[in-house]
């Protein structure tokens, strides 16, 4: 276990977040079993109080589960120190490989959380307030996940043995990771780079059309294209947009450019993969919530904006990974 | 966005038309925050302090274990790690510790033979015999000598020698050279009663830093009972104990924290009955919930920043211009290394990342139910009782 204060940080977040949802999700359970927006009993009168409770909780425990992924990846990135052979987060993740897991819960959680903000938020603006239901039964099906993101998090850190110099010998020949793994990974670039340059055109191709018409069919091709991106994108991180970043045909790894010697690229890069694919899919899976006339209302209120954000963010997203392939002089394909 | 705006300035006035209310949990929050900001940057400025001063340390140093001990080590091995492909100079260097009974001080003596090119001098020379000297600031200032003046240590024998002092160090970080003392080789064998071939450890240089690990396991199997420690190794180690220490201390504090926390949760919770009608005749006048609840959420956020910012300050002038004063002795815990050095700031984002999650979570967390509870007061009620 390493005492570092992120990781403490974290930890203390994490579990106040959990505490502060277990409380609302058994607010919720309560809500859930005496809902009736028909009534005007004093009973349901205070339900509909407690829902505000709930949803102010839920709002911050989200609004920390998406810090806590930040501070995860930078804390991780600051403790590779402590391992030998670890060159950045790969290193520190290898050293104990349930932080592979925390960080899958941890995107996980990010697009649930948002959207579960988002659909509370489109409710809450309602008269009729129609998506109770459904939403609470989401908080009862994400607060297990928070739980198991605390849990995770703590075996992941409590499993980390630093190398330190004990007195009897120095500790250098407990070289156990293998760092190659990361760099041996990739797909080829070049087919690569075509897919994702055709799927973000793709991308933006529908978001366009969906900005122009209101039909329901290009909101769900944004869907998939959305989701297609995403994948995509991660994978041509790891194959050819990391190279064009560290200028370095070997160098694959996605959390080194994080790091202060690149500009910490990295953070704009991902916030604006994520907040776009995200902003991209909620129009999609809003669009079967179209059937309530209120809801109606405040989605296509809300939609423009939503598209407009993912096209700004994969906007800012195609110009950081063009940039060094049309600008840099480090040339990985050629003649 | 307006709309916004006009709550935030409504939550500022409220809170200036409660000051002493306020004042109170400002400034516990602010003592909370400037505690726990104070440990993040101590650890912070000595961790990079020790990369400063590891920056001018060898690749490898190889040390002689002798019966689970640290033993001179024999010149001759030197060549012989030389020999090996990859290695670079390997520098035999010769020191050790002395204790002044005066000062009550521990100092470092070391040997040069000629002018040691990484450490850069302030002014004068280094020994050019065996009478002369060159110190440390920290010295120098403790016995108040300069450049010129004699300076008079006790030898293994018991025999006082004086040596005129021929030069001072000035280093990027005091912590190197502070308290250093350079003599003469042949003059520091004699004043220790080394014997002639040995030398306390092997500086090796390494041109390729990834080779660090292969060449300490070739000089391990070569001198089986050597022990080769490479400079990562000892930034390892200092991390780990850093983290260790400072997260210790951070565990300590939790119970301030939670003190705190339980002052927060209090003062949220006891709201006056003219602040419940004030939020009574809001809601009365079309303020719904949700305005409440921003309106309370502002509130918090304006208390946190400024005992987050206030909490900082303090801390920074705490850590850097008072060197620590109340922390240093529990953080640093080297033996009584006298030097009163001046931490060079260094604070990341991250600290300050690390620092806001640790204090405006909590608050936020025990403020939010008594937040709720005033937000749906029932203006109805409020203004008739």
């Amino acid at each position: 276990m390493i005492l570092n204060p992120g990781i403490l940080a974290l930890l203390l977040g994490s579990s106040i977040a959990f505490l502060m949802l277990l409380y609302a999700a058994g607010l919720g359970l309560k809500i859930l079993s005496a809902w009736d927006p028909q009534s005007s009993s004093e009973q349901q009168l205070l339900l509909e109080r407690k829902t505000w409770l709930v949803s102010t909780i839920v709002n911050y425990a989200f609004g920390f589960v998406v810090l806590s992924g930040l501070l995860f990846i930078y804390t991780v990135e600051d403790i590779h120190r402590l391992f030998i052979g670890a060159m950045c987060a790969t290193g520190a993740l290898n050293a104990n490989e349930i932080g592979w897991l925390v960080l899958l819960v941890k995107i996980i959680l990010f697009f649930a959380a948002a959207l579960w903000v988002s659909l509370n938020r489109l409710d809450q603006c309602t008269e009729d307030t129609p998506l109770v239901r459904p939403k609470y039964i989401g908080l009862l099906l994400l607060t297990p996940l928070v739980g198991l993101d605390l849990l995770l998090q703590y075996s992941y850190f409590s499993g980390l043995q630093p190398e330190i110099i004990t007195s009897c010998c120095g500790s250098l020949f407990s070289l156990g990771n293998d760092s190659v793994a990361s760099d041996i990974a990739g797909l080829p670039p070049a087919p690569t780079m075509i897919a994702f340059f055709i799927c973000g055109g793709l991308f933006l191709i529908t978001l366009v059309l969906s900005l122009g018409s209101r039909q329901a069919i290009f909101r769900y091709l944004l869907f998939f294209a959305s989701v297609l991106f995403f994948f995509i994108s991660l994978l041509s991180i790891i194959s050819f947009i990391s190279l064009y970043i560290y200028q370095m045909p070997t160098h694959h790894c996605p959390f080194d450019m994080l790091q202060q010697n690149y500009g910490y690229i990295g953070y704009p890069l991902y916030i604006a993969l994520f907040g776009g694919c995200f902003f991209g899919l909620l129009p999609g899976l809003c669009q079967p919530l179209k059937k309530n006339p209120s809801l109606k209302r405040e989605i296509e209120k809300r939609e423009r904006h939503w598209l407009l954000l993912a096209f700004f963010a994969i906007v800012v997203f195609l110009a950081i990974v063009a940039w060094p392939i049309l600008f840099s002089p480090f040339i990985l394909l050629s003649y | 966005m307006a709309r916004r705006l006009n709550i935030l300035e409504h939550a500022l006035s409220s809170l200036l038309r409660r000051k002493q209310k306020n004042l109170a949990i400002i400034v516990v929050y602010t003592l909370t925050v400037a505690t726990i900001a104070s440990v993040l940057f101590l650890t912070q400025s000595l961790r990079s302090e020790a990369v400063n001063v590891l920056a001018a340390a060898p690749d490898i140093v190889v040390q002689r274990l002798a019966a689970g001990r640290h033993d001179l080590i024999p010149i001759a091995d030197a060549e012989q790690i030389r020999r090996m492909p990859g290695v670079g100079k390997v520098e035999p260097r010769v020191w050790g510790y002395y204790y002044d009974s005066l000062k009550k001080v521990n100092f470092t003596l070391m040997g040069v033979k000629d002018s040691p090119t990484n450490l850069p001098l302030l002014q004068g020379t280094f020994p050019a015999n065996n009478e002369q000297c060159t110190l440390g600031k920290g010295i120098a200032e403790a016995y108040g000598v300069t450049i010129g003046d004699s300076l008079v240590l006790v030898d293994s024998s018991n025999s006082s020698k004086l040596y005129q002092v021929s030069g001072l160090f000035i280093a990027d970080s005091e912590l190197l050279t502070n308290d250093l003392i350079l003599l003469q080789e042949a003059e520091l064998r004699r004043f220790f009663k080394l014997p002639d071939g040995r030398a306390t450890d092997l500086a090796v240089e390494v041109y390729n830093q990834r080779e660090v690990a292969t060449l300490a396991k070739k000089i391990k199997l070569a001198l089986p009972d050597s022990r080769p420690i490479g400079k990562t190794e000892i930034l390892h180690t200092y991390d780990t104990v850093f983290n260790w220490r400072s997260g210790i201390m951070l565990t300590l504090f939790a119970s301030a924290l939670i003190a705190f926390c339980i002052l927060a949760w209090d003062k949220a919770t006891g709201i006056s009955a003219d602040e419940k009608r004030e939020i009574g005749i809001l809601k009365a006048i079309g303020w719904d919930t949700n305005d409440v609840l921003l309106l309370k959420f502002w509130e918090g956020l304006a208390i946190s920043l400024t005992a987050f910012l206030l909490g900082a300050i303090i801390a920074y002038l705490h850590v850097f211009f008072y060197g620590a004063g109340l922390l240093a002795p529990v953080l640093q815990g080297w033996s009584v290394l006298f030097p009163q050095f001046n931490l060079t700031p260094a604070i990341d984002l991250y600290q300050l990342f690390v620092l806001a999650l640790l204090t405006i979570v909590p608050y936020i967390a025990c403020t939010i139910v008594p937040a709720w509870k005033t937000a749906v007061t029932d203006p109805d009620s409020v203004m008739r009782s």
